[in-house]
């Protein structure tokens, strides 16, 4: 066992556990070695997730088997698989994950815990949607549950932050595709609302779809965007190729201030003018398509020593507004933020902390330094707030626990199926203590 | 548990009624903190001081007495501290301090023994209390108020600047000694601030207000930085203070 010092991908709060990566077997026993212990998967939750001070941490890399893959498109496959394994394996027999984040290096233990969702929510829900099974390690057992057996656990594990127990394997459901390119329609729009409608009234004839909003931009061409949306290239006799290796790497951290207001704002002129006016019918690769930033490895680390903040929230439909104001107030307030991700959501999941609800979400990235930043955040939570919406907590670093409890306010359910798998409370994480969901 | 801007949830303070804990207590009640344990000498300015904090957002506060004289108080202060918290403790900001009056105490044994307990012995021993216990939690920061008058100390002060020389520079090593614990500690030095404690005092320049300094440790929180100047022109004022040849050092303190 060694005590090791833990990040979430922002950087920005890390603590020391004890760390072991255990095999499925190992796994109970070491749930009753230990006051307080918490999964981890490859640490790309941006937050304190994953972490927990003092405590015992397992991270899922030992647990790495997976079977091979059922005419129908169904997988078990462990915790500690990740989507790239899942892509490099299933994608030359013809499967692709039914959801995949922004980046390939997540675990099927956090794509479960954190109930990811992809560019096609709108159309296919989240990781969540397509388990169709898991066994969970809990310190009162180990449990397989799904959708109809013992519901109430299962859906508390999509998207419970890895409270409920550690996932030690999973059956998927994978999506048949015919080729490893997606075909894709790109339009650039002058201003926020000229996008949202855009979206509003065409994403459903796409698979996928998202949009990349410029948040430092004021007055006419405020909320500036740039649309991507596409699906999987129908051609039946492909060679189907896996994505590449990452071919820059960024070994050390820069110094601070890199990524300040003036090269961001020179980053996302950039991108704007590259990006054509329209295109059609464009042939992309899976890994250009969906994990553009997989290319440049540790790129969190150009966000310095302090590090950066994703906010990132989801709102009801009815609430366009408040994406427009978030914007408004993110410009106005001068914070520099890079390019926002803009996307549509369907519904969620039945799970108590299920995130995604029908409407709009938006992520931004946002590097710590300005004094303002914290303030402009919690003045962001109040208007999601009033809005109906929430926060993901994959993403999260600095909500309070008053404001969580207010736009999760289910919260208690996932304490009370935790109880009955977990009655001494084992498990917990910085982000559980942080939100006062558990205190201890 | 800390937030991604330094912004903590628990807070014990050492010294909980010094007017710069105090204005720091109100500013992070202000932001994150909830659950407040003020330490000191006095109890109804520390009953005062927890009402502040409790106007400022805190939900629980607690005091706590203990003689900042009496080196075998700190443990105990510490210990009560932790378990009033009875959860990681994010923030331990040690504020205890004594400025004495330097010409009555230099020729008095006991006075300059008293001066360099309260302003070294005593917090470096509610250090030692600290230490372990930041350890196992593996997170959590320490703040300790040293003072500018101990980067080069005068003739004036020398009782009390000495002691926080002392304690400032065993600070530089503690830090030192957290590292990859998961716990940080961060040194403040404020320059001149208008306080009860220096109430009579002639002002040295760029004096501050407790505000001021409770403004910049609050930003400090949120950076790496393992010392926190405030105001900060004191890091560039003293770069070329300590290093002043002694004549003109001693010809500029002369009348203070
Ligand atoms: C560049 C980038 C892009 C991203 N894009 C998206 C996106 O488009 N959509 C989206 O939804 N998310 C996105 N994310 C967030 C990421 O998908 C989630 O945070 C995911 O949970 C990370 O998985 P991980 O394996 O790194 O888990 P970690 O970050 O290590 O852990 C996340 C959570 O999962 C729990 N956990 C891990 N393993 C297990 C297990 N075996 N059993 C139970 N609980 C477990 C942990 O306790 C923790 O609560 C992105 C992240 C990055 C860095």
């Amino acid at each position: 066992m060694s005590r090791e010092k833990l990040y979430g991908w922002g950087r920005t709060s890390p603590s020391v556990a004890e760390v072991l990566e255990p095999t499925a077997e190992e796994v109970s026993s070491l749930l009753g070695s230990s006051t307080h212990v918490l999964s981890r998967g490859l640490g790309r939750s941006y937050g304190d997730a994953a972490q927990l001070a003092g405590g015992l941490v397992l991270r899922n890399s030992a647990m790495t088997v997976m079977d091979t893959i059922d005419s129908d498109g169904t997988v078990w496959v462990d915790a500690g698989v990740t989507i790239d394994d899942l892509i490099r394996v299933g994608l030359p027999q013809g499967w692709f994950v039914p959801v995949t984040p922004g980046t390939r290096q997540v675990s099927v233990g956090g794509a479960i815990a954190a109930d990811v969702h992809g560019k096609n929510h709108h159309v296919d829900g989240s990781f969540g949607h397509h388990v169709r099974s898991l066994v969970l390690a809990t310190p009162s057992g180990t449990i397989t549950c799904s959708p109809t057996d013992r519901a109430e656990l299962f859906w508390a594990t999509i998207g419970g932050m890895g409270l409920t127990g550690v996932v030690l394997r999973a059956q998927l459901q994978l999506l048949a595709v015919t080729s490893d390119k997606v075909i894709v329609d790109t339009t650039r729009f002058t201003n926020l609302e000229s996008v949202m409608h855009e979206m509003q009234s065409g994403d459903h004839r796409y698979r996928y779809s998202v949009a990349w909003v410029d948040c430092m931009t004021t007055g006419a061409t405020m909320g500036r965007a740039i649309l991507t949306r596409g699906d999987h290239a129908d051609r039946s006799n492909d060679e189907r190729q896996s994505p590449r290796e990452a071919k820059i790497g960024v070994p050390f951290s820069a110094p601070s201030g890199l990524l300040n207001g003036l090269s961001i704002r020179a980053f996302n002129e950039l991108w704007f003018r590259m990006a054509p006016k329209q295109r059609r019918g464009e042939e992309q690769s899976i890994g250009a398509f969906f994990h553009p930033l997989d290319g440049v490895r540790d790129w969190n680390r150009l966000y310095g020593r302090r590090g950066f903040v994703q906010y990132q929230f989801a709102v009801p439909d009815t609430a366009s507004e408040t994406v427009v104001d978030a914007i408004k107030l993110l410009a106005e307030s001068r914070v520099p933020s890079f390019l926002a991700v803009l996307k549509r959501f369907g519904a969620g999941t039945p799970g108590p902390l299920s995130f995604p609800m029908p409407g709009w979400t938006l992520a931004l990235d946002l590097p710590v330094g300005p004094a303002a930043l914290p303030r402009v955040l919690d003045q962001l939570d109040s208007l999601v707030l009033e809005a109906g919406g929430r926060v993901y907590l994959a993403k999260d670093a600095r909500l309070d626990p008053a404001t969580f409890r207010a736009m999760y306010p289910r919260f208690e359910e996932l304490l009370q199926i935790k109880r009955t798998v977990d009655p001494d409370t084992v498990i917990t994480s910085d982000l559980a203590r942080r939100l006062e969901l558990i205190r201890k | 548990m800390e937030n991604a801007f330094g912004q903590p949830q628990t807070v014990v303070v050492l010294g909980g009624s010094s007017d710069i804990a105090r204005e720091v207590t109100k500013k992070l009640c202000g932001a994150r903190a909830r659950t407040v344990v003020l330490a000191g000498r006095n109890e109804s300015l520390l009953s005062e001081a927890a009402k502040e904090a409790s106007n400022a957002g805190a939900t629980a506060t607690h005091t706590i007495t203990f003689d900042a004289q009496d080196v075998t108080s700190a443990e105990t202060a510490v210990a009560q501290s932790f378990a009033a918290v009875g959860a990681p403790v994010d923030l331990v900001i040690i504020a205890v301090g004594l400025l004495g009056e330097q010409m009555l105490d230099e020729n008095d044994p006991a006075a300059a023994a008293r001066m360099s307990i309260v302003n070294y012995a005593w917090p470096v021993t509610a250090l030692a209390a600290l230490r372990q216990r930041m350890i196992a939690q593996g997170s959590g920061r320490i703040v300790v108020i040293s003072s500018v008058a101990g980067i080069r100390v005068r003739r004036g002060s020398y009782l009390y600047s000495g002691a926080k020389a002392g304690l400032d520079r065993l600070c530089e090593g503690l830090a030192d000694s957290l590292i990859g614990t998961g716990v940080t500690l961060q040194i403040v030095r404020p320059g001149f601030v208008h306080t009860k404690m220096t109430a009579g005092l002639k002002p040295a320049p760029f004096s501050v207000d407790a505000e001021r300094v409770a403004k910049d440790i609050l930003r400090g929180l949120g950076t790496p930085a393992r010392i926190i100047y405030s105001p900060s022109i004191m890091k560039w004022l003293f770069a070329l203070l300590r290093h002043l040849p002694a004549p003109l050092w001693r010809k500029i303190n002369e009348d203070r």
